[in-house]
């Protein structure tokens, strides 16, 4: 039983926080897989000037040592080398920012027109989301409450402190508005495979877009502190296929469901 | 039930590019309750404009919002440009 577990965790992506984990979660959108890759750019200089930087101090701390070299040299300046140690910091410098700058503007491009708008909604202490879509009068069509399941009621193989009792359902490969806020104190909304995480403040509404580009269950937590239980109020968010996304939704809550 | 449900929702405005949509939404309402629009009685809901700023604000505004609204119309305190 083990041994299977073990497996399937190696196989299956990592859409949830992991023990002991070091690196990000696997990106299910362009987002993610925008900040991942941007991190293994800046990652490679960072690593060339820390080695850099290390051998240099190394270098210095061994051939300087008082016992060996009682009488360090005295250098004043020296107009070679300081155009390089500025120049090459420059140009370091600009091959970081541009692919930083160009992740930065093509986040907030909004391209395409949102198929979807949901409303994330967050309260003390869980979360209601809103499709209002297709209702034809101010009456939601469908609105729920995600709250986390306690610990003595998980069942094995579910996460502790990251399931909830209603999924956030999404259709996969489908542009998503997503409006966040909150009915009383700030929360944060943060799914990290899908590269999100905005604040949800009383009284404005924050809009991200996203675009899910797999199948698959999320998992995130909120990212402000809001008091007593900030920590049990986790998202999760399941992408089901686009065709399977009308009778999912309408499934969800039968009897809250009302005919458009 | 329907296989294949048309997704359609408010669409991204120009007049609101940034992440803050909260002018959005409340526009979208005044949009729809102005009095211009208000007079759909004669007209029916299902013509023109009038119904799809209704959709757009439905899609955009939490429900709390807009119960609050509905009664600060009805009791005539409406912060708005009605």
């Amino acid at each position: 039983m083990i041994v299977l577990k073990w497996l399937f965790l190696t196989i299956s992506p990592c859409d949830a926080a992991e023990p002991w984990q070091l690196g990000s979660q696997d990106a299910a959108t362009p987002i993610m897989q925008g900040i991942i890759d941007l991190h293994h750019d800046i990652f490679f200089f960072l690593i060339l000037i820390l080695v850099f930087v290390l051998w240099i101090l190394v270098r210095a701390l061994w051939h300087f040592h008082y016992k060996k070299n009682a009488i360090p040299q005295r250098i004043v300046h020296g107009t070679t080398i300081e155009i390089l140690r500025t120049i090459f910091p420059s140009i370091i410098s600009m091959f970081i920012a541009i692919p930083s700058f160009a992740l930065l503007y093509s986040m907030d491009e909004v391209v395409v027109d949102p198929a979807i708008t949901i409303k994330a909604i967050g309260h003390q202490w869980y979360r209601t989301y809103e499709y209002s879509d297709y209702n034809s009068s101010d009456e939601q069509s469908l609105t729920f409450d995600s709250y986390m399941i306690p610990e003595e009621d998980l069942e094995l193989g579910q996460s502790r402190l990251l399931e909830v009792d209603n999924r956030v359902v999404v259709p996969a490969k489908t542009h998503l508005r997503i409006i966040v806020t909150s009915a009383d104190v700030p929360h944060s909304w943060a799914v990290p495979s899908s590269g999100v995480k905005c604040d949800a403040v009383p009284g404005r509404l924050n809009q991200i877009s996203i675009l899910v580009q797999r199948e698959g269950v999320y998992y995130g937590q909120c990212s402000e502190i809001c008091g007593t239980n900030h920590a049990f109020t986790p998202i999760v968010v399941e992408a089901v296929p686009r065709k399977d996304y009308g009778s999912r939704v309408s499934n969800q809550l039968i009897p809250q469901t009302g005919e458009a | 039930m329907e296989e294949e449900i048309e997704l359609k929702t408010a669409p991204a405005d120009f007049r609101f590019p940034t992440t803050n949509q909260t002018r959005h939404c409340f526009t979208r309402y005044i949009e729809f309750h102005r009095s211009s629009c208000r007079c759909t009685t004669a007209k029916g809901e299902e013509s023109n404009d009038c119904e799809r700023f209704a959709k757009y604000y439905r899609a955009l505004c939490p429900g709390e919002w807009v119960e609050k609204w509905n009664e600060q119309r009805e009791s005539g305190t409406f912060p708005g440009p009605l």
